[in-house]
């Protein structure tokens, strides 16, 4: 069977899982990969937990089942660590990638994380601090793209960069900042 | 011929876009909503020509298509679950006045209980309304399937409904390759009516009351002329591969050459599949799969012809007919083998309701179990309710 | 095309989808050779109301410049609905029997 790179997103409804999942997709396309992204789709609530997954791979993908065992999970709010077990299936060797204030460290001790690598990065901060307001998921594509090592950091920042000038037509000021918050947290995110 | 990521609603609503139908009437349903919202962009922005009738439901909607393809109109819509039942009336007036019309459909279980997922309850539910069925296995196939089916629909004057996978499919984004715009419409061509409502010059009666003296001639008609779509269909699809490179059988055969076994299923379910067969014979297992893309018209001598040469076959069902007997794709399968001069033990999985996951280890199992099948000569479980809790 | 035949059409004859190929082809059918009661109207005692108009369903009561004409008995089948609906103190229809 083929191989494949699989990404499970964790967010609450409003935090952008799915747009995180739709973005990475693409920009893996433009880098030559056969890519899904997908939400798992319940009520839509504002505040709900959600997931977004990614599958990526270097041939066509034919299946199309739930992602149980993803190399990569991203959750794009630490309040969802206390409810939600986010490692579940987790790979061996592969990453979490945490938005948290707290040390990756702390993050692995906390989860008991021994199979894979932890990594952190302060995603609302950069948003608060660039964006003026709390919208981590762009923010951790950078994060993301960094410690995974899976996309060319400038073809992908490109095609994440075109993606978003197609969704804020015109708004500058949004692009880029969007773009250096992507920057800051490839430069910023710490692993344990 | 470009390459983009799409999910299956925004293939299906780019291909509707390409092909720049005259009349769209519809009204949003989860998950099909998307298709009709960024068709109504493509009209906002105006990327198309089409007249977009908003209504207020889905009965309206389809009667709204009906008119305008009376009219001579190049006619689309697009679906789902309740919305498809609730157009269930009009589906036989469309397809008995041999309107060409095309629905872009998402399958999604009917209610009760209230669920917004996958299975095939609502297309199967309308199966004798004289509507063209295709079952798409994932966006690409959704998108090529439009342009296929539109072709298809307005050259044998029956209409057709192609759909893709709730969620699965419908909200998934893949990458997949676009013709240009000039291309489809060269495909497609210019839609040349048969009549049109609007022609004063030359005025006709349409849908007249047509009692015993004459209905049973023309419903007899209409079932002849359904009988030649699989024709029609297959030279379409060849057609589309010289085009497109991607060719688009009826019945799909994968890696059944030389196989003892297969799985025989649809939609989404079936590419899944593929991948499974691929490690089975890695580990040196011979077993195919055949897809069924088209269920109506059915394909009757192929599917006779395709599961005719296994030991034993596994239907897999994405409803259920309450007919306690298995899903619809067994039933029927069963008595196109009825009388087939080699012929499979045929076992039933009905699965995925409601959107149940079906994983590869579900598939997987379903393989073992029918290789038991063969090896023990006999079956044990005719019909296997797969995936749910409180079944072994 | 006009569908004339001297038999029953089979379903290879028929054209696809009950289509007929022409329009107002009921002017055809006439349905006066139903009747066994006949309307008799009294322009005299006529109000002018139209409530028979309204309400014949073959369409038989002529009307010009918004005035009750009369019958057209290739078409009045006879079901007596323009008398009834007459109104009283008009009574300007009468339903007297065909047999001779
Ligand atoms: S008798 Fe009946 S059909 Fe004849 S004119 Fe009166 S209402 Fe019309
Ligand atoms: S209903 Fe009687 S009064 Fe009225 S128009 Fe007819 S015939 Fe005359």
């Amino acid at each position: 069977m083929q191989q494949y790179f699989e990404v499970r997103w964790h967010g609450r409804g409003g935090q952008g899982a799915k747009t995180a999942a739709l973005l990475f997709g693409e920009a893996a396309m433009e880098t030559g990969k056969y890519i899904q992204a997908f939400p798992e789709y319940g009520p839509e609530r504002t505040g709900a937990p959600v997931k977004a997954y990614n599958r990526l791979s270097d041939g066509p993908i034919r299946i199309h089942t739930q992602v149980i065992n993803p190399d990569v999970v991203v959750v794009l709010d630490a309040s969802l660590l206390e409810s939600i077990n986010v490692t579940e299936g987790l790979k061996d060797n592969g990453a979490l990638i945490v938005n948290t204030q707290e040390k990756a460290a702390a993050i692995k001790e906390k989860l008991r994380v021994t199979n894979a690598k932890v990594a952190v990065v302060d995603a609302t901060k950069i948003a608060v601090e660039i964006l003026k307001k709390n919208v981590p998921n762009t923010v951790m594509l950078g994060a993301m793209v960094k410690i995974t090592g899976v996309l060319e950091w400038d073809s992908a920042l490109a095609s994440i960069k075109e993606k978003l000038e197609v969704k804020f037509r015109g708004r500058t000021e949004i692009i880029e900042g969007n773009v250096e918050a992507i920057k800051r947290a490839y430069d910023e995110v710490e692993v344990a | 011929m470009k390459t983009i990521a799409k999910t299956g609603n925004e293939a299906m609503a780019y291909a509707m876009k390409q092909i720049n139908p005259d009349v769209v009437a519809a009204y949003p349903i989860t998950p099909a909503t998307e298709i009709v919202q960024i068709f109504s962009n493509y009209v906002a922005d105006g990327e198309v020509d089409t007249e977009f009738v908003a209504v207020e439901s889905e009965h309206s909607a389809l009667s709204a298509c009906v008119g305008a393809s009376l009219a001579g109109g190049r006619v689309m819509t697009s679906t789902a679950s309740q919305g498809l039942a609730l157009m269930h009336e009009i589906l036989y007036i469309a397809a008995g006045n041999r309107l060409p019309i095309v629905i872009a459909l998402v399958n999604r279980s009917l209610s009760a209980p209230i669920n917004i997922h996958c299975d095939h309850s609502d297309t199967m539910g309308s199966r004798e309304a004289g509507w063209m069925q295709l079952y798409c296995a994932n966006s690409q196939e959704a998108y090529d399937s439009l342009i296929i089916a539109l072709k298809v629909a307005e050259q044998t004057a029956v209409p057709a409904i192609v759909s893709t996978d709730a969620f699965i499919i419908s909200h998934a984004m893949e990458r997949l390759e676009v013709l240009e715009d000039e291309e489809v419409q060269r495909f497609i061509g210019e839609y040349k009516p048969r009549f049109s409502a609007l022609d004063l010059e030359n005025p006709k009666t349409f849908g007249p009351l047509d009692l015993q003296d004459y209905f049973f001639e023309h419903k007899r008609a209409q079932i002849d002329d359904f009988s030649k779509v699989l024709g029609t269909y297959n030279k379409v699809a060849q057609e589309y591969a010289e085009l497109s490179g991607r060719y688009y059988p009826a019945l799909e055969e994968y890696k059944t050459d030389d196989a003892d076994v297969a799985i025989f299923t649809a939609g989404s379910t079936a590419d899944t599949a593929k991948e499974v067969v691929d490690g089975l014979r890695e580990q040196g297992r011979k077993m195919g799969l055949v897809r069924m893309r088209m269920w109506r018209p059915l394909p009757v001598e192929e599917i006779k012809a395709a599961l005719g040469k296994f030991k034993a076959v596994a239907v897999m069902d994405r409803s259920d007919t309450m007919a306690d007997f298995g899903g619809p794709v067994f039933l029927e399968t069963r008595g196109i083998l009825y009388d087939a001069k080699k012929k499979p033990l045929l076992t039933d999985y009905v699965y995925g309701l409601g959107g149940r996951n079906i994983d590869i280890s579900d598939i997987l199992r379903v393989y073992d179990e029918i290789e038991q099948v063969v090896k023990q000569g006999k079956i044990d479980k005719l019909i296997t309710y797969l995936g749910v809790r409180g079944e072994e | 095309m006009s569908m004339k035949f001297d038999r029953p059409m089979n379903w290879k004859e028929l054209p696809a989808g009950c289509l007929i190929d022409e329009a107002a082809t009921s002017l055809r059918f006439k349905t006066g050779d139903w009747r066994s009661m006949r309307p008799i109207w009294d322009a005299e005692k006529c109000i002018h109301c139209l409530f028979c108009w309204i309400t014949c369903p073959d369409t038989a009561i002529t009307v010009q410049d918004g005035k009750m004409t009369g019958i057209d008995y290739d078409y009045c089948k006879g079901c007596g609905i323009c008398a009834v609906i007459c109104p009283p103190k008009a009574s300007a229809i009468d339903m007297v029997r065909e047999e001779k």
